[in-house]
């Protein structure tokens, strides 16, 4: 395996005195889907939300431990730099209310794109590489609200990929959708994953099964801070899992 | 089976109560706007709307210049109270609200407990603080820029209340989406959050509209009450309010205030017709999240 693009070590984050997370150490492998699965409550999109410092948002957070991004400090970066290297994908399907078109070009246009036939393209590549541009083409200034659920999470999609980031981080992205949409969802990731670094919160074992190449199993312990269990390649997490905690969790015994 | 029935009755003998309850408030609601525009109608005239009062106690003469007045004070009033009650209800809703500093928390947790309060102090208050303050200390004589300055007082704090409302109903996940591409906070309020607020936000701008076309206490003491036209923010002035308050009080034209206050009613009528129309528009728009 060659240099991770994202590492964690130790990494833990506290709500005020509550520790959340417990020294949390993954690596995110370049132009892999990585899954990290478990149980609600363990963790996992705390965990998520730390890769792109979201959960600064919240007043009384406090982290140890280190992240990097290629080897870098996500700490001491510059949180806007940060954000536009990893882009993020809701568990809600979550457009703003404006075009279609609007919605794709919000991101270049923070990051200083100005001329509009170049937004034109980014809009049509970003679209295309989400595999909604085919059923928008014809309209692209129509509310981003006015599509499906599923078209309007492959639009937040296309609004990520337009800041050209270098990391998506996807947290359950297909839980408020419909099965096909939910399908169409893993192919797309499918194909990302050929220039992206993926990062994908599911708490569905399956999808984390079909469509993860790495897969993390998290648990809370006794304090109710989420703990890594597990880490290794998917198909081992499934088949021979070294924990006995993680056998019982995909065999279905409880979560 | 007879207890059903005696509850089926309760109920409809308490929907009974309550409707009559209603049909009380608003049969009240209606004879007093009735009684005002019969009254005043007969009065209504082109010239009634184009010639200035004439003064003195006969309380001859239209309502221009305290139209004209109305809408300068209007006018006034809130490019002062706009920019201000607005960017204090952003910075409550938007900054402070995610202040990490204890300090910064409790400024803002006083700062609201101040609009609150001042939501509820009598408006005559407002009028002799513009008093002390613009009128005389300040000199700025009675006129119109003591009292918008005044008025403005009076309705920042509805200003600051409904921009709170109207930015709290923007969903966070509307934020959450614009700052993981990496916006900062600033552009995210003024091209996200803004945007999608600003139909609350005109909501409250014109019920400040409102107030200010139907308040006279804060008036009656800043803007010095002059029925001439006014051709400055130095001139002193009356409001339509405040001329059917004067009419009524000073002069025997009991006809010339009712048809006022029946002008007054129909504004005021309008200026909440627009309202309704502005939030149903706000809430067609988002209707589907």
């Amino acid at each position: 395996m060659s240099e991770p693009r994202m590492r964690t070590r130790d990494f833990s984050l506290f709500y005020g005195e509550f520790r959340a997370l417990n020294r949390v150490s993954i690596d995110i492998p370049e132009n892999r889907i990585t899954a990290i699965i478990g149980p609600s409550g363990c963790g996992k999109s705390t965990f998520l939300r730390s890769l792109n410092r979201m959960n600064e948002l919240i007043p009384g957070v406090r982290t140890e431990g280190s992240v990097m991004l290629d080897g870098e400090d996500i700490f001491r970066k510059n949180v806007v730099e940060l954000r536009k290297k990893i882009g993020m994908v809701f568990q809600r399907p979550n457009p703003f209310p404006k075009s279609i078109f609007e919605n794709v070009a919000y991101g270049p246009r923070i990051h200083g794109v100005r001329d509009r036939t170049r937004l034109a393209a980014i809009v049509e590549s970003s679209l295309k590489a989400s595999a909604l541009w085919d059923e928008v083409r014809d309209d692209l200034g129509r509310s981003g609200l006015a599509l499906s659920g599923g078209q309007q999470q492959r639009l937040c999609i296309a609004r990520a990929l337009a800041v050209e980031p270098e990391v998506i981080l996807m947290d359950e992205p297909a839980s408020a959708l419909d099965p096909v949409a939910t399908l169409k969802i893993e192919e797309l990731m499918e194909q990302l994953k050929r220039d992206y670094t993926i990062v994908i919160v599911t708490h569905n074992m399956q999808q984390a099964a079909r469509v993860s190449d790495f897969t993390a199993f998290m648990l809370t312990d006794e304090a109710r801070a989420g703990n890594l269990v597990e880490f290794g390649p998917t198909r081992e997490i499934f088949t021979t899992p070294v924990d006995r905690r993680t056998e019982d969790y995909i065999s279905g015994r409880f979560g | 089976m007879r207890g059903l029935r005696r509850r089926g009755l309760a109920q409809r003998a308490a929907f009974s109560v309550m409707w009559l309850a209603a049909a009380a408030s608003v049969a009240a609601m209606l004879l007093v706007v009735a009684y005002v525009v019969v009254q005043g109608f007969p009065e209504l005239s082109w010239e009634f709307f184009t010639t200035s009062p004439r003064g003195g106690l006969s309380g001859e003469g239209g309502i221009s210049s305290t139209i004209l007045a109305t809408i300068y004070l209007v006018v006034c009033t809130l490019v002062v109270a706009t920019p201000l009650g607005v960017g204090a209800g952003i910075c409550l809703v938007e900054y402070a609200d995610h202040s990490r500093s204890p300090a910064a928390r409790r400024l803002v947790a006083l700062a609201r407990f101040g609009v609150e309060t001042l939501a509820g102090v009598p408006s005559i208050i407002f009028g002799l603080f513009g008093y002390a303050l613009f009128v005389t200390a300040m000199h700025f004589g009675f006129s119109i820029l003591s009292a918008a300055l005044a008025g403005a007082c009076l309705v920042i704090p509805v200003v600051i209340r409904t921009t709170e409302e109207a930015l709290k109903s923007v969903p966070q996940s509307y934020r959450e989406a614009s700052l993981a591409m990496g916006a900062t906070r600033w552009e995210t309020i003024r091209k996200v959050v803004l945007p999608s607020a600003v139909t609350g936000i005109a909501t409250g701008l014109i019920l400040s509209a409102g107030r200010i076309v139907s308040e006279t206490a804060v008036f009656y003491v800043t803007l010095g009450g002059s029925y001439r036209t006014p051709t400055s923010i130095m001139s002193s002035g009356r409001t339509m309010a405040l001329h059917v308050y004067y009419l009524a009080m000073e002069t025997r034209a009991f006809d010339k205030a009712m048809a006022t206050g029946a002008v007054l009613v129909v504004l005021i009528i309008v200026i909440n017709l627009v309202i309704n129309l502005i939030s149903r528009r706000l809430s067609a728009g988002t209707g589907r999240r």
